[in-house]
């Protein structure tokens, strides 16, 4: 089944052969050919990053638009980020307290200590990863298939930046509603966890609400992770998108390739803001 | 009170779906998704059982999702054990137990971080890969294809897929497990100043057993089939060109999302 083949390379009639192929270069000229296709990757993205700041202040602004990607990447999302942090709120509280119970049984920490990561890290990641997943690939599906049916083409013959046209929208409807999002979805989280503490381990609801470990600190670090992941999201899946080519194939590959960077994103930025955090502002 | 007009199957269909339409709608939806997925597991199981499997096309699948997935699960585990001890510092500045550093990002990773983020990071290339790649075929009549030269689809395609990402979610989560430990101490070291050493004797100290690996084992075996199931029956299911492919890709990463986290739930409760 070669002609299926959504790979970026052409790949040869069997992968076996392929795999039999592969030790022929070594593994230094391997890592240091990825490791020259990601820096490439990342200054092609902080050039659609630089683009896009650039239109947002000098660009033709387009409320109209901002409002349609709000809808689409905001409300469209809510069930989804509820569902999962419904759930994430009670895997969390369910695993903790089990390990509280092996070394002591005594409950009254586990609500302050769970609203603190809730309120630094977790809430925001985690948002972050289902928004890359969800927002991310349909971003990269949308303006993939306008790529693929030359309608970006169309728009560049018209003098219209289609990272002004179409990616600066997104960036600022994901900025404004990533944050709203993921206070949501911390509220959704918490009172998941309350409820399973109070199911499972007997924690009065009073004794779970507890902010005193939750500092000015907690707040700063969760919120600029918000900005940058909700900056990030649509920067790194609108790349992928005006960089699909081929056909159908090339829509899928460009979407699998929007969620895998936009996660990873995440991933990096939240060690990158956790240090900075931990660094900066203490525990 | 005159009687309602019963409807008639020529009339236009009400222009205005009201709310309770709209939910009664999703969930017949997910409702048709999960029975769909739960009939191709079956169809899937009997090839499986009777080992009629196309064992190339298995090899290649392995390949593919398996060794070409190696990269990304490296980078997601050594990050994600980094983010774990900066999480689990609190724990250690208060208490002033250092001791207790390996146990707190130790059961974190184990437990849960590494199957869920490994499954997550497998669903975005993976998942949506194989998604594609079947609705392509789906678009350009390659399975009709198939069907005509008496190959069974779900033999030939869909059953080595099936397997071959069972196996790469299994194995990467061993890998990512040792990876994210590995970068859980290194972090530690770096941002604490705690010894790897003292990280790993908090980590064998008996508050982790073997039941802590296993609970994180069983769970990547769960999202495994979860991921497998959803995306060849998204990609399966695709009509309309390269906007469908996209559109089934997007369901897809999605479905697998919310129910690897739906299925965690459930495991870690019948676990414990």
């Amino acid at each position: 089944m070669s002609a299926a083949n959504t790979q970026d390379e052409p790949a040869p009639p069997s992968g076996i052969d392929q795999a039999a192929e592969a030790p022929d270069t070594s593994i230094a000229a391997v890592i240091g050919a990825q490791a020259i296709h990601f820096v490439g990757m990342g200054l092609e993205i902080a050039s659609v990053f630089i683009r896009t700041l650039y239109y947002c202040v000098r660009g033709r602004p387009d409320f109209g638009a901002v409002v349609r990607q709000m809808f689409e990447i905001g409300n469209r999302s809510v069930v989804f980020l509820t569902v999962v942090m419904g759930f994430i709120g009670m895997i969390l509280v369910l695993q903790g307290g089990l390990q509280v119970k092996r070394i002591l049984p005594e409950f009254s920490m586990v609500g302050a200590s769970y609203l603190e990561l809730l309120v630094r890290d977790l809430a925001a990641t985690i948002s972050a990863l289902m928004l890359a997943t969800r927002v991310g690939a349909g971003i990269a599906a949308e303006i993939g298939s306008m790529v693929v049916t030359e309608q970006v083409d169309a728009l560049r013959m018209c003098a219209a930046d289609p990272i002004d046209y179409l990616i600066k929208p997104r960036f600022l409807a994901s900025l404004a509603m990533t944050i709203c999002l993921v206070i949501w979805a911390a509220g959704v989280a918490m009172l998941t966890g309350m409820l399973t503490a109070y199911m499972m381990f007997d924690v009065n609801p009073r004794t779970f609400f507890n902010l005193h470990l939750v500092d000015t600190g907690d707040l700063v670090v969760g919120l600029a992770k918000c900005l940058a992941y909700g900056a990030a999201i649509p920067v790194v899946a609108g790349h992928s998108g005006l960089t699909t080519h081929g056909g159908s194939e090339g829509v899928g590959w460009a979407t699998t390739r929007a969620v895998v960077n936009a996660s990873l994103a995440v991933i990096v930025l939240d060690l990158i803001l956790s240090a900075a955090g931990y660094v900066l502002l203490g525990p | 009170m005159p009687p309602k007009k019963p409807p008639s199957a020529t009339a236009p269909p009400p222009s205005d779906v009201g709310l309770l339409e709209e939910i009664g709608g999703g969930f017949l939806g997910a409702a048709a998704t999960v029975g769909g997925m739960g009939l191709l597991g079956y169809q899937i199981l009997r090839r499986i059982v009777t080992f009629r499997i196309d064992r190339a096309e298995t090899l290649r699948n392995l390949y593919r999702m398996g060794v070409k997935s190696i990269p990304i699960v490296i980078v997601t585990a050594l990050f994600t054990g980094a983010i774990m001890v900066i999480q689990a510092a609190p724990l250690v500045v208060r208490l002033g137990a250092q001791g207790l550093l390996g146990w707190g990002a130790g059961f974190g990773i184990l437990r849960e971080i590494a199957p869920l983020l490994t499954a997550l990071m497998i669903n975005g290339r993976v998942g949506a890969n194989n998604t594609a790649e079947l609705g392509t075929m789906v678009v350009t009549e390659q399975i009709d294809a198939l069907r005509v030269l008496a190959i069974d689809p779900i033999a030939f395609l869909i059953a080595p897929r099936f397997i071959a990402m069972v196996t790469t979610l299994f194995l990467s989560t061993i890998f990512a497990d040792t990876l994210a430990l590995l970068g859980a101490a290194y972090g530690g070291l770096g941002l604490l100043g705690v010894d790897p050493k003292t990280f790993y004797n908090g980590l064998t100290s008996g508050l982790l057993g073997l039941s802590d690996v296993t609970s994180g084992l069983v769970k990547s075996i769960v999202f495994g089939v979860v991921i497998a199931l959803s995306s060849c029956q998204y990609g399966l299911g695709v009509k309309g060109g390269a906007p469908g492919v996209g559109r089934a890709v997007n369901a897809t990463v999605v479905a697998s999302a919310a129910g690897i986290f739906v299925l965690d739930y459930f495991v870690s409760f019948t676990l414990d």
